[in-house]
């Protein structure tokens, strides 16, 4: 018995840091019920800690060298997976680090918030190492559901019940179509395993326009995930909706774990039909960052801002993907990773502005945060030239590495439409500088801090202008990460 | 521990005004914070000393170099080296950043200490630019420097400063992204290296180079700024403060032309030769356009900031005559143009500080008032205008000069633009300093003081050390632009006859 017992435990070392955000998740819940509701900051420091101990598993799990496909054939630990789980840890810590305060001063402070948080990670993590359609799609819809309900958190909101309405329908839609996709690539190829897919379309007759279909309808609902145009029309009202540190949350994990899953699908799977994705998905990265910065150009709410920002970086990373080949995966790979940080450092200072009212939310509100809030003020400022993707700042060590692989793949074209597209993306980043630190402060701002908005913000300042001077160190990492998919 | 100091020189500089950077965000007294920006600024000039005292005229090689590897994976280098070329704009770096300190000392009342943070990083943003031997590294302190320049303009400018501001970066970046993309193609295709010096030994396609030509002039024609990308420039002058506008006619606008000198030329030779008569035609057409704007003007600052876009003209006028006077006169009036200009600038600061107008017609008579000032704007308007025994003539002369070997008509019609110049300058100074006092405010203008007198005497040295004994400017770049042409020319694949005009007059 204990020998079986012991195998079993031995089976599930590749999935210990999954296990372990998901027991904290359920511990979450149960805690909650024994914490009173002044107190319940514990419970985010608690998932935080979790979040640590499942990083630190991973790093185990990566010093070890384990990596492979296990529990046949569906969960894949390499490389690729645990570069993403690195950037899911930062992405949901520096989400539970800006939340905590916020959800208290919001009256909202729940058990569930921080649950929901760490299952939605747990199903991040999952879809970066599934081997597997199935895998992918449970994955997918585990993160998909937790988030759905997290948008809808300040349920006394109609905004954030709008938001959580709105996602919901167009995820479900989306969520419709992707199986209907992979249903379609099982019928041709028998199989819904990753590897056994490439396989077969590798000696398969590739003329059977079925295939395409497939391709075609995962290119679809997976650009609703990432929010590539045309499929996009749900981020601005869901990511205005949302509580601001769930939106903060939304806009760098689920979109980050949705360009795992694309980088392994087209790029390793799909692989075969790379000549016909790279097509549509040059495509869809120009509309994506064309709509991103115009429709930006014009907002005057800064989440609605950020929103359509975030739909342009997708865009950029799209650029990497159609680029494809090992250098276009990692420059993917980096881009997510130093976007996702920039992008919780912005929504950072967004959240600081916020009070128990509606302020903070309209870029106006900055008016004069250089002269009451300094500190405020050039955190935003560096976050906004890293945006837009001035030197030196992690910003453009991520253009740079996207654009130098579309270059190096042939799509000169792609790229000249890229920076074009990022200088005009200056012009409403620089607005905020502008705001702040040209305009005169209408009114005295009281920004609500705390110690762990502080650390949040002080984490991902320091990462992007580390990663600005000296990206050496990720960049090889994440050029080392790409072997499970190439 | 010298050896050291030799071998890391301009790591120092860079690093110099960094530190003090640093520094002065710990610093809160406004009076302490400009103390310490202004010996920041200073030990920078002193560093300069052993930089040009221990600088090699005689080789053409890049000097005081040092290179350690930075991002692997890339191939990228942080490299840095001078020629004689890139030596006497560190030097003018350092000094105007000492003025603009110096001229912002009463004028800038207002978060004094981000206002010295700003001029600090910029420093030390410009002098990498000049000193960058790594294509890499010389976009990002290209890029980076677009920061500190937009806060001065938009922060401490003046009333249309957020469209001036925004104008200014938009325009400078929309071009440097296109040089990036270029940048990269050249990386890929010299076999990955962003090494300046190993791109300059590389022969590329012509079809390549006339593509990635066009990519670096975007960035640099921006810069400049030549016709017809020009119309950031007076925006982005008037409205910036002293300090701002000083730095932008001295030293931001004279990177385009370096770019050009630096990069184009002996990366893509026969794309230069192929874009040369275009640019030759937009460099005269700068001169004269400028120049006749400059006459429409009523705002101080506008007019010199046209005057500005027409002495431009000249610079890349010598530079894309492609022979040893046109470049060398192109490169010693950009010195003068940094000179002249910063001085005019300086000349505006003054009196704006005093009087709080800029219109031309706001002024009349002052020189009764403030013979000091009268003065020191007087040996400035006629630097500007090119007068012999100052700066300005050697430059344009050596211009016509090389622009006449080139193609006579440019140079006639260039020429034209020195009158205009003499005409618009002198017109100005009538305008401000002669005449009875039509303003009452006028009537008890303060002459300048000790600290300004102090700021302008380097400038006005150096109009007439330039003007007297040019050569001490020549000297230092002569070898480094034979070197330059020599290249361009045996890099050469097309176009035999042009060729061997240039060896004819490398010869002469």
């Amino acid at each position: 018995m204990s020998i079986l017992l012991q195998q079993f435990m031995q089976s599930l070392v590749p999935i210990y840091p999954e296990a372990v955000v998901i027991t904290v998740a359920l511990m979450v819940l149960l805690l909650d019920f024994f914490v009173d509701k002044d107190s319940k900051s514990l419970l985010g420091w608690f998932s935080l800690a979790g979040i640590v101990i499942a990083a630190f598993a991973t790093f185990r799990l990566m010093g070890a060298g384990v990596s492979g496909s296990f529990f046949s054939g569906t969960f894949n630990l390499d490389p690729f997976s645990i570069f993403f789980k690195f950037v899911f840890f930062i992405a949901c810590g520096l989400g539970i680090l800006v939340s905590i305060n916020y959800l208290k001063s919001q009256n909202i402070h729940r058990g569930e918030y921080y649950s929901l948080m760490l299952f939605a990670t747990s199903g991040m993590m999952l879809m970066a190492s599934a081997a597997d359609l199935i895998t992918l799609y449970l994955g997918l819809e585990l993160m998909a559901m937790s988030i759905y309900i997290l948008a809808g958190f300040m349920r006394h909101d109609n905004r954030s019940n709008e938001a959580a309405i709105k996602y919901l329908l167009l995820g479900a839609f989306s969520s419709g179509i992707m199986l209907y996709g992979m249903s379609l690539l099982y019928g041709i190829t028998g199989t819904t395993n990753l590897s056994e897919i490439l396989a077969f379309l590798r000696t398969a007759d590739l003329n059977n326009p079925v295939i395409y279909l497939a391709m075609i309808m995962l290119v679809v609902s997976f650009g609703f995930k990432v929010a590539a145009v045309p499929f996009h029309m749900w981020v601005p009202d869901v990511y205005e909706g949302a509580p601001t540190p769930v939106t903060a949350f939304m806009s760098a994990g689920p979109k980050v774990a949705g360009f795992a899953v694309l980088l392994r699908v087209f790029l390793y799977s799909l692989e075969p039909l790379h000549a016909h994705s790279t097509a549509i998905i040059s495509g869809l990265a120009l509309l994506t960052m064309a709509v991103g910065n115009i429709m930006a150009l014009s907002q005057t709410n800064i989440k609605r801002m950020l929103a359509y920002s975030s739909i342009a970086h997708a865009g950029y990373a799209l650029v990497g993907l159609a680029a494809g080949g090992p250098e276009g995966a990692a420059s993917v790979m980096l881009y997510v990773c130093i976007y996702a940080l920039m992008n919780m450092g912005a929504f950072g200072v967004v959240i600081m502005l916020r009070k128990a009212g509606e302020r903070g939310e309209e870029i106006a509100d900055f008016a004069g945060l250089g002269k009451t809030n300094k500190t405020a003020a050039f955190l935003m400022l560096i976050f906004m030239f890293s945006l837009t993707g001035i030197p030196p700042t992690a910003g453009f060590i991520g253009k740079f590495y996207i654009f130098k692989s579309a270059v190096q793949s042939g799509l000169v074209w792609l790229a000249v439409a890229g920076v074009i597209f990022s200088s005009i993306s200056a012009y409403f980043y620089l607005r905020v500088i502008m705001v702040m630190y040209m305009k005169e402060p209408k009114e005295s701002i009281e920004l609500t801090t705390s110690p762990s908005l502080a650390l949040a913000l002080a984490i991902s300042v320091t990462a992007v202008i580390y990663i600005g001077v000296l990206p050496s160190e990720l960049l090889d990492y994440a050029r080392a990460s790409i072997t499970g998919i190439m | 521990m010298l050896n050291y100091m030799d071998t890391h020189l301009l790591s120092f500089l860079i690093l110099l005004p960094l530190a003090g950077a640093f520094i002065l965000l710990f610093i809160r007294d406004a009076g302490a914070v400009r103390r310490i920006a202004l010996v920041f600024s200073l030990a920078e000039l002193a560093l300069c000393i052993p930089l040009v005292a221990n600088f090699d005229t005689a080789t053409a090689i890049m000097q005081f170099a040092e290179s350690h590897e930075w991002i692997k994976a890339w191939d990228i280098y942080y490299k840095l080296g001078v020629d004689g070329i890139s030596v006497l704009f560190v030097a003018l770096t350092a000094l105007l950043t000492v003025i603009s300190i110096m001229v912002s000392w009463k004028a800038i009342q207002d978060r004094v200490r981000e206002f010295m943070i700003a001029m600090l990083v910029l420093e030390a943003a410009m002098i990498g630019v000049f000193t960058a031997l790594d294509l890499f590294l010389f976009y990002i302190f290209w890029e980076a420097m677009l920061i500190p320049m937009y806060l001065l303009i938009g922060v401490w400018g003046g009333p249309n400063r957020l469209y001036a501001a925004i104008k200014f970066f938009l325009y400078t970046l929309v071009g440097s992204v296109l040089m990036l993309i270029a940048i990269i193609a050249v990386y890929f295709a010299a076999g990955h290296t962003f090494d300046v010096l190993a791109i300059m030994n590389h022969k590329f396609s012509y079809t390549f180079q006339m593509w990635a030509f066009a990519a670096f002039f975007a960035a640099f024609a921006v810069k400049v700024p030549m016709f017809p990308v020009h119309t950031w420039l007076p925006d982005a002058h008037v409205e910036a403060p002293t300090a701002g506008s000083i730095i932008l006619a001295g030293i931001l606008i004279k990177m385009g032309a370096y770019g050009f000198l630096r990069f184009s030329l002996p990366f893509f030779p026969d794309a230069t030769l192929a874009w040369t008569p275009a640019i030759m035609v937009l460099s005269v057409i700068a001169i004269i356009y400028g120049a006749y704007m400059a006459f429409a003007q009523t705002d101080f600052k506008k007019l010199i900031a046209y005057s500005s876009v027409s002495h431009m003209g000249f610079v890349t006028l010598g530079i894309f005559a492609l022979n040893l006077q046109g470049m060398e006169g192109g490169i010693l009036q950009m010195l003068n143009h940094g000179v002249s200009t910063g001085a005019l600038f300086l000349a505006v600061g003054v009196i704006y500080e005093r009087t709080h107008t800029r219109l031309i017609a706001d002024y009349g008579g002052i020189a009764a008032r403030v013979p000091v000032y009268a003065t020191f704007l007087l040996v400035i308007t006629l630097s500007s205008i090119g007068l012999p025994g100052t700066n300005g003539f050697i430059g344009e002369f050596t211009i016509l000069l090389g622009a006449f070997l080139h193609s006579k008509p440019y140079a006639v019609i260039a020429s034209l633009g020195i009158i205009l110049g003499a005409g618009y300058m002198l017109w100005l100074y009538q305008r401000v300093a002669f005449g009875k006092i039509t303003n009452p405010h006028n009537e008890h203008l303060a002459d300048m003081n000790m600290r300004e007198v102090v700021a302008a005497l380097p400038l006005v040295a150096l109009v007439f050390i330039i003007g007297l004994y040019p050569n001490a400017a020549f000297g230092i770049m002569h070898v480094s632009v034979a070197n330059l042409i020599q290249h361009v020319n045996a890099k050469l694949q097309s176009a035999p006859e042009m060729t061997q005009m240039l060896s004819t007059v490398i010869g002469k």
